[in-house]
């Protein structure tokens, strides 16, 4: 077996294109669901396997770079295809490999009520989007990139949309690929400016371009801003954040895979990727670490008054891709990938918690909930080892990342973005302890469910919740104990970091998250203070932040108003302004044959007396001009 | 008297001629009109001929005289058939071309 | 290479099935078809095996076909091939095979409708091989002609209310039925050809070689002068083919009335003539005024964009909406050749490419829709994936290709038409290209969701529907695997087109 030339990589990456192309052409296959799925899981674990051995070559920094001609241009190759395995693409692509694998598994039982058609669709949309995912982790140039991108981007549309039949799931699939499509005009813009002034779409040579000067700065900017535009589409930064709250119509493991761990962190990726550009233009580094910094502010007021599971972790989600994007803006992207693959992990544990919660209670809402840790202790503890991982207390996933991601932007000489950043720190926190302490501990929803009389009605048959079967608990405490493991190797082996964080940072940050933890137990656990008057000293944020700052409103007026009133107007006058002209000079034609053919009066003497008059003015003419 | 004279008289002839088939409702007085336009051509041939000293122009005149006859059976025969059809032969309700 | 007139063979394959069907088919519908398969298999045959022969290290003409036709004139009857038309007959072949399979249920007077397709079908193989200008115009104008007839007899009735300033003049050329679609279509390709011919006549004349053949002229440098108008007539002639603003009214009405497999050739690969046509007499016979008219082309082709997207946008009948995203398209088209550039030259002739596959498979598609829905008033219909998933599947592939989805032909095509408007000398029209593709990803994701993706429509019409079936998935099954292969593997299209385009850009001035 080869080794050490991204073999390995390669082949992950083409076991989900082989699970797809089976999927997609085998139709009986995918129709019989199951079978359909296995075929995928296999492939899955296949490339899983095949992606950790990869990283095991590329960690210690080698480098395999395969390429392929896909597109020639005079003669010559204008674009290529290939994979570009180093140590941050391996690691990804273990990331992306693990999280699909566990995904597909857990979805089996998540997804089992679902008509086998439908389920083997669901498992054609997982293995595109982890092909497509891979793909873009190991491109080697941004066309192929691009490429992926927007293949991830049509797999999270199809799976959004997989419930096609609710309305609400139909649009929010449409609204997801707009808006990140909005921003990958700007990154479309920014390739072919790139690529006009590099001569090149290939990573490696741009940096070996850049390192000896070789790249012309004039301009740079704009360029790097537009790449910006792209990857706050797709990582969902402000005012582009309003497609992923939207995007949890989609099954619960589409969102833990998609919309957690994998495809909204390749808009960070992506400037990690393209670092070495940015780093030419503080400008834009700035912008983006503002940016970062106030999505994930607004996120996280956002997340304290949701009051569905899935929205809050959504929103949570938007909340830590400011704080990677703030790391990067700073100057250290390398601290923002570290918190994209922890949190990777532990928010697509937590998202799989969320969905076997969903998957017991039937119902997304925390009022739905309540008192859940007794009938489902496991479910329980992985989510509270998720959520500790978020809130960044030692020895769980989060911790090490998040305090890095704060050294850099400290080290970096943003106070402003630091500063809102440590009060996102409490505020996450305290909003995931809302949901832990409302989901899983207190008053059991059931219990006033029953004195509602049904009110819900027709869900009377269901059991007591109770832990998800074996499919589903397996990838939870899989990713249970990796964020765990994770979180103790790095709170005892700091690794070598490009800054010094000071000294006082760690204890900060943790007593940031401590206060946020006591607040919400406070709050929602002991009812020392009142949750309702909590909420009343907060009166018009929460107000604004319940109304989601009326950004989706915008949004909406615009699309409305704006692009379907100017298109209506638009296409009134191409029907009867532009098409009327031409109309006009047919009806001309028509009227003023209609006025002529009164000269046709069909009486023989008419044409008689005509040619009389006609002969006598030309035998005028013709002596007068002879003369 | 000159050639000019005969010429006036053949132009005379034309215009009442012309005046009669533009002017004229029934269709006979229209086929005597156009009898008085070609016999007004016949002056010019002949009278052309006779200045000329050419024979020509009396050959084409017994030519034309011949198909004179001919056209006048012809349009007479036309205007009998018209009136069988429409019961009309008034120019002016002969219309059938009208645009 | 065999002796094989090859290109003769394709050509006149379809017009000698056509000649079969009227008179050796009469009443026996499945004789008709079966003919008329034949007639495109033998075509399609042709065009691959010229497509995989063509020697691209020679590049150039190839295949050449030489007889004189009318040597005091100069007129012969020379055809060849170079990389461009070999995409294109390749093109032409898949539509026309797939649009014998989309028009199977005609009922009404089938042999002649097949009989003016195929004829119709020679007319485009001609012109995108004939060399020789008098042929190539001769082509053209049979190209364009049995459209009258076929719109006006099986096309469909729409209605358009009279409004505005103008509303009168509508109310007198009874616009939105079919004959009204078919008399404008008529006249304004008509309209066009008049400019054409003009054109060709005056190269001819003022060429003086007494040849009409395409290689002489390309011999010859034109007077700067005359090269200027020639262009201007050249331009406006295959622009109106092309659907260039203003002169694009006739395609959307056109393409609404017209039967499926009308709208599948007509949108498909009728359109591309235009754009051929300039390609290969504005460009590769007057290089200089192609420099100097370029800012026209590309203004003129960025308002197509935009104003071709956003008036889909409004529209509420389907196939309205599939044609105003044909006028969208061709103006990237049009915008690839007014880069002049290599790399916008390939996305030119590759979008042609491309959205002929893709319109064709949209038509095809609510050709489909119709006969089984009975309706095409977008806003009506909903939730039909359920009922019929593979059309609604073939449909979200047509549409993620309309906007410019990679892994499909779109996406390839219009990367380099804007690779090469960046690098053109009017920088600027990457932006309309690249807001055009956006505006197009609202208005094709719309529709698709309304009709396909969202809730049921409550409507007791639309509650049973049938999905595609036999001959029908042929025709889709086709053109969504041409799409793909051709988005996945562009080197198979980029190839053949880059061998023509590099010697046809050489000859501008400042190269």
């Amino acid at each position: 077996m080869m080794t050490g030339d991204g073999s390995l990589a390669l082949i992950a990456l083409l076991l989900h294109a082989l699970g797809f192309l089976t999927l997609a052409i085998v139709a009986p296959l995918r129709r019989l669901g199951r079978p359909g799925a296995f075929v995928s899981i296999a492939c899955a674990i296949g490339s899983l396997a095949a992606a950790v051995l990869s990283w095991q070559q590329h960690m210690g920094g080698a480098v395999s770079r395969r390429v392929w001609e896909w597109l020639p241009s005079q003669g010559q190759t204008l674009m290529t295809v290939g994979i570009l395995a180093d140590a941050d693409s391996s690691v990804m692509l273990c990331l992306v490999a693990l999280v699909a694998c566990l995904v597909q598994v857990y979805s089996l039982s998540y997804l089992s009520d679902e008509p086998a058609p439908s389920f083997g669709r669901y498992y054609t949309y997982q293995s595109l989007f982890a092909f497509s995912m891979m793909g873009l982790v190991l491109a080697p140039n941004l066309a192929q990139l691009f490429i992926c991108w927007e293949l991830v981007g049509l797999s999270s549309y199809l799976l959004i949309g997989f419930w096609y039949r609710k309305p609400s799931a139909a649009r929010a699939a449409v609204k997801a690929f707009w808006i990140t499509k909005a921003g990958d005009v700007g990154l479309l813009i920014g390739i072919v400016l790139l690529w006009r002034q590099a001569g090149t779409f290939d990573l490696t040579e741009m940096r070996v371009l850049v390192e000896s000067g070789a790249l012309p700065v004039a301009g740079l900017s704009i360029i790097t801003f537009c790449l910006y535009m792209g990857a706050a589409g797709k990582s969902a930064q402000f005012p582009m954040h309003i497609w992923l709250p939207d995007a949890m119509e989609g099954p619960t493991p589409v969102s833990a895979l998609i919309h957690a761990a994998t495809m909204v962190t390749a808009g960070v990726y992506l400037l990690l990727r393209t670092e070495f550009l940015f780093a030419l233009t503080p400008d834009v580094l700035l912008i983006v670490a503002w940016v970062g910094a106030f999505t994930a502010l607004l996120a996280a007021v956002l997340a304290c008054v949701q009051d569905d599971i899935k929205r809050v972790l959504a929103y949570s989600t938007v909340s830590q891709l400011g704080y990677m994007m703030t790391a990067i803006g700073a100057g250290f992207a390398s601290a923002g990938f570290f918190h994209l693959l922890t949190h990777g992990l532990f928010k697509a544990l937590l998202f799989l918690g969320a969905g076997a919660v969903i998957h017991a209670v039937h119902s997304n809402d925390l009022p739905d909930m309540g008192g859940l840790a007794r009938k489902m202790p496991q479910t329980a503890i992985v989510f509270l080892i998720g959520t500790l991982s978020l809130a960044g207390i030692p020895l769980f996933g989060g911790f090490l990342s998040k305090e890095e991601i704060l050294g850099a932007v400290w080290a970096g000489g943003l106070v402003g973005p630091f500063a809102v950043l440590m009060l996102v720190a409490f505020l996450t926190a305290f909003y995931m302890f809302r949901v832990v302490f409302l989901a899983f501990y207190g008053v059991p929803a059931a219990a006033h469910a029953h004195a509602h009389g049904h009110a819900h009605g027709g869900h009377g048959h269901h059991a007591e919740p109770h832990d998800p079967p074996a499919a589903m608990a397996l990838p939870l405490w899989i990713l249970a104990l990796l964020s765990m493991a994770v979180g103790v190797y790095f709170t005892f082996t700091h690794p070598e970091t490009e800054f010094t964080a000071p000294g006082w940072l760690m204890p900060a940050a943790v007593g940031t998250a401590v206060a946020g933890i006591l607040l919400a137990w406070a709050t929602y656990q002991r009812q020392i203070i009142n949750p309702v008057s909590l909420a009343s000293a907060f009166g018009p944020i929460r107000y604004a932040a319940i109304n989601k700052f009326w950004i989706d409103n915008i949004f909406e007026g615009i699309y409305n108003v704006v692009l379907l009133g100017f298109s209506k107007i638009l296409g009134w006058i191409d029907r009867y302004i532009v098409d009327g002209v031409l109309n006009v000079v047919s009806a001309w034609t028509l009227t003023s044959g209609d006025d002529l053919r009164t000269l046709q009066t069909g009486r023989a003497q008419d044409y008689v007396y005509g040619v009389a008059v006609g002969l006598l003015i030309l035998l005028l003419w013709a002596r007068w001009a002879l003369a | 008297m000159g050639l000019q004279a005969y010429l006036t008289l053949a132009a005379v002839v034309f215009g009442i001629g012309l005046f009669g088939v533009v002017t004229r409702r029934n269709t006979i007085s229209i086929l005597l009109g156009i009898e008085l336009m070609l016999n007004s051509v016949n002056i010019n041939l002949v009278a052309f001929s006779r200045f000329s000293g050419d024979v020509t122009g009396m050959i084409f005149t017994v030519f034309t005289i011949c198909i004179t006859v001919v056209e006048a059976a012809l349009g007479l025969s036309i205007v009998i058939l018209l009136f069988r059809v429409r019961r009309t032969v008034t120019a002016d309700h002969l219309d059938l071309l009208k645009g | 290479m065999t002796g094989l007139p090859v290109l003769s063979i394709m050509t006149w394959a379809p017009f000698v099935a056509a000649l079969v069907v009227m008179f050796c088919a009469r009443n026996n519908p499945l004789l008709v078809r079966i003919v008329s398969l034949i007639g495109a298999t033998i075509s399609l045959v042709a065009s691959l095996w010229i497509y995989f022969e063509y020697d691209r290290t020679a590049a150039g003409f190839q295949f050449q076909e030489e007889f004189a036709l009318v040597p005091s004139l100069g007129i012969t009857y020379l055809l060849a091939v170079d990389g461009i038309s070999v995409l294109m007959s390749l093109l032409t072949s898949i539509i026309i095979f797939a649009g014998v399979f989309a028009s199977w249920t005609v009922k009404n007077r089938s042999q002649e409708f097949y009989a003016l397709l195929l004829l119709l079908v020679t007319g485009v193989y001609g012109v995108f091989v004939s060399l020789d200008l008098f042929i190539f115009f001769l082509f053209y104008e049979i190209a364009v002609l049995p459209m009258y007839l076929l719109i006006g007899i099986w096309g469909s009735t729409g209605e358009v209310r009279p409004q505005g300033i103008f509303g009168w003049a509508f109310g007198r050329t009874g616009v939105g039925t079919k004959e009204y679609a078919a008399m404008k279509l008529t006249l304004y390709l008509l309209f066009g050809s008049a400019f054409i011919l003009v054109g060709i006549l005056a190269l001819y004349v003022t060429g003086g070689s007494r040849s009409f053949s395409f290689l002489t002229f390309q011999q010859m440098t034109f007077d700067p002068t005359l090269q200027t108008w020639v262009f201007l007539a050249f331009y406006v002639g295959f622009g109106i083919l092309a659907a260039i603003w203003p002169f694009h009214t006739w395609s959307p009405d056109g393409h609404a009335s017209a039967p499926t497999a009308v709208s599948m050739l007509h949108a498909g690969v009728l359109m591309k003539l235009g754009a051929y046509g300039v390609v290969r007499l504005g460009i590769g016979l007057l290089p200089d005024a192609a420099v100097e008219w370029a800012w026209l082309v590309g203004l003129i082709a960025c308002i197509n964009i935009v104003y071709g997207a956003l008036s889909a946008m409004a529209q509420t009948d389907l196939k309205y909406v599939i044609a105003y995203s044909s006028v969208s398209h061709m103006g990237v088209v049009m915008l690839g050749a007014a880069t002049l550039t290599v790399n916008g030259l390939n996305g030119s002739v590759f979008q042609m490419f491309a959205h002929g596959i893709m319109t064709g498979l949209f038509f095809a598609l609510v050709g489909l829709v119709y006969e089984k829905a009975h309706s095409r008033e977008i806003f009506k219909m909903g939730g039909f994936a359920t009922m019929m998933p593979g059309i609604a599947t073939a449909f979200t592939i047509g549409g993620l290709s309309s906007l410019g989805l990679p892994a499909t032909a779109g996406f390839v095509a219009e990367f380099l038409t804007f690779l090469g408007a960046w690098g053109s000398n009017y920088s600027w029209w990457l932006f309309p290209g690249v807001i055009g593709a956006f505006l197009t990803s609202i208005y094709v994701l719309r529709v698709t969701k309304q009709i396909f993706w969202g809730p049921k429509s409550e409507d007791p019409h639309f509650q049973h529907l049938p999905d595609a079936i036999g001959t029908e998935w042929a025709a889709l099954g086709i053109l969504v695997f041409v799409l793909v292969l051709f988005g996945v593997a562009p080197g198979l299209a980029v190839g053949p087109i880059d061998t023509a385009t590099v010697p046809l850009l050489s000859r501008l001035p400042g190269q």
